[in-house]
């Protein structure tokens, strides 16, 4: 594909003035970011909106905007079951994150695996819950990398140079790289939510374009649910003994709900806001990004109308990027050039974005609960921040290695079990800021939560997450994440009730540390 | 605070249970008539959904703030 002046002129112009904004962003309301918490959580100092623009970029990530548009090309119905999942996660944020924020505050926790660690005293239940959220959160940073790879291709900026070694390498995708280790390691967290400003604004004029004039040039929504097969605009009605698609999408949607604000990335963003307050605002104003959301899933749909698949001109990137390809094919088709490039500039920061908070938080894990927790216990906080920047660097390569060298299906299937692995820290994290069960009863419950869940998406050839499960002659279709943490809590439960009580265990927190 | 002990539950958290049942009872909205703007039922009552939940923890919120916690 031959790229567009005008469109690339624009992409560039937005993409240099957020790098200057990312580096310099360390003066915003400067700190001593020689302090972890000053680093790698902006102080704990935004308020309602800064926290509303950094998660929303933080959890409505660029590869979410290609993805899910992707899965209602392809599948239809069932991909608009993340609808459900990013509006019922806002009751449980609601009630029991204002919890975590209290006593991460009251014992200046940074991660979930410190509160962990203070509330059961067990190095072994921490170590799991951390090495849990740095696997998890890994592929997710690859995965932003191949959200940028599907935009510079789309706009025909592909440029490949030959690497002793590496091979082929993209240009573009490594300048990139190096922009977002650069202002990720001088500016910290809040370079991170100066960039989700200009992101969110770009992505809400984007998507406000899109359903206004896409659907116009295409004839009327009418027209564009017309286009799709019948069989596909709702879900399959269930077969005889079995729950059907309808149990599938509503697993789904509850498994991922319980996974999202225990992934690092979330927990970090959760953690900076300046008081509890902030996050109770939030679960009120954060549905603005579902309602974009339910909006950019249904581009996918436009896609299918506008016939993007079988035109010559985007063979290519489909047969590179698959359904994938969608979103980017109906851009460059339905927008003028110069709107095409600010679109794909959206996406592109939409990716760069939530990138450098996973590194951060994979930097904040390794350092408190590896690091600190096992090899220098008695480090100084200038060491300890030292480490966390150097542990997102090496994170962000090992990505930027993943996206160069491997196959882009391994990045998406271990996502998919990052998904699986991280609802297992449900018992471990979110259940206890009620309830304190016995902790190697947890790691019992989590060891049999990812061995399941491994398992049951092993059985389906990495290629799905639901599971069907036989049960007095019912087959019930679950969403793998969910059927494990049932075990997982099972397992739990029972040997909580079997082992003695009162290990050697302490508990740091006490009931008024939460609320 | 009252020394610790539970305070008696108050029903306006239940408001933050209906969207949960208005999300999970699929066969309700799995359909595709009554259609608005040319929107099968199945998205825009799912869409409509999104701003209700937001709008059940408005009152919880506010029950909460009262009480100053």
């Amino acid at each position: 594909m031959s790229g567009n002046p005008v469109t690339i002129g624009v992409f560039l112009a937005l993409f240099v003035f957020v790098a200057l904004l990312g580096l310099f962003g360390s003066r915003w309301r400067a700190g001593d970011l020689s302090q972890l918490h000053e680093w790698g959580l902006g102080g704990r100092s935004f308020g309602t909106l800064i926290t509303w623009f950094l998660l929303g970029g933080d959890l409505y990530t660029a590869y979410t905007f290609i993805a899910v548009p992707a899965l209602m090309f392809g599948a239809g119905a069932m991909g608009f079951f993340a609808v459900p999942y990013a509006s019922l996660m806002y009751p449980v944020l609601f009630m029991a994150f204002p919890r975590l924020w209290s006593v991460a505050k009251s014992h200046g926790y940074i991660t979930a695996a410190d509160f962990v660690q203070g509330r059961f005293g067990h190095r072994g239940l921490s170590l799991a819950i951390a090495v849990t959220g740095m696997v998890a959160v890994l592929p997710y940073i690859a995965l932003q990398l191949v959200g940028m790879q599907v935009v510079f291709a789309a706009i025909g900026m592909n440029y490949m140079i030959a690497v002793p070694l590496l091979g082929q390498v993209s240009v573009p995708l490594v300048v990139a790289f190096a922009v977002l280790a650069g202002f990720t390691y001088t500016s910290g967290l809040r370079g991170t939510a100066l960039i989700a400003v200009v992101k969110d604004i770009l992505v809400y004029i984007t998507v406000l374009a899109a359903i206004i004039i896409i659907p116009a040039e295409l004839g009327g929504y009418s027209h564009v649910f017309a286009a799709m097969p019948a069989e596909k605009l709702t879900l399959a009605p269930a077969p005889e003994h079995s729950l059907g698609a309808g149990f599938s999408y509503v697993t789904l949607a509850a498994g991922s709900l319980l996974a999202l604000f225990l992934y690092p990335h979330s927990v970090t963003g959760l953690l900076s806001s300046s008081s509890r307050h902030v996050i109770r605002r939030n679960a009120i104003v954060l549905p603005a990004y579902s309602v974009a959301l339910a909006l950019i899933a249904l581009l996918g749909y436009m896609a299918v109308a506008a016939g993007v698949e079988r035109m010559p001109e985007y063979a290519a990137g489909f047969a590179a990027y698959k359904a994938n390809f969608a979103v980017p094919a109906l851009f460059l088709h339905a927008f003028p050039a110069w709107f095409a490039g600010f679109a794909f500039a959206a996406i592109a920061i939409g990716a760069l974005m939530p990138a450098s908070i996973m590194a951060i938080a994979c930097g904040n894990l390794f350092t408190r609960n590896v690091y600190k927790g096992f090899i220098a216990p008695d480090c100084s906080s200038a060491a300890e921040a030292r480490m966390a920047k150097l542990v997102a660097f090496v994170a962000k390569l090992g990505a930027l290695f993943f996206v160069l060298e491997m196959d882009t299906t391994y990045a998406i299937q271990l996502q998919l079990l990052g998904g699986i692995w991280i609802c297992q820290t449900v018992p471990a994290v979110l259940l206890a800021l009620y309830v304190r069960l016995n902790p190697w009863a947890l790691l019992a419950g989590w060891a049999a939560g990812i061995g399941s869940g491994t398992w049951m998406v092993a059985q389906l050839g990495f290629q799905g997450s639901t599971y069907p499960l036989h049960i007095f002659g019912w087959t019930i279709p679950c969403y793998a994440a969910l059927s494990a943490l049932a075990l997982n809590l099972g397992v739990a439960v029972v040997l909580h009730l079997v082992l003695p009580k009162g290990g050697a265990q302490k508990d740091e927190t006490v009931a008024a540390d939460y609320v | 605070m009252n020394n610790g002990a539970r305070r008696k539950f108050h029903p306006v958290y239940l408001m933050l249970l209906v969207p949960y049942v208005a999300f999970f009872w699929v066969p309700f909205y799995n359909r595709i008539e009554p259609q608005l703007l040319g929107i099968p039922f199945f998205y825009w009552w799912q869409i409509l959904w999104v701003v209700l939940t937001a709008a059940c923890i408005v009152p919880v919120y506010l029950h909460q703030e009262g009480r100053g916690k």
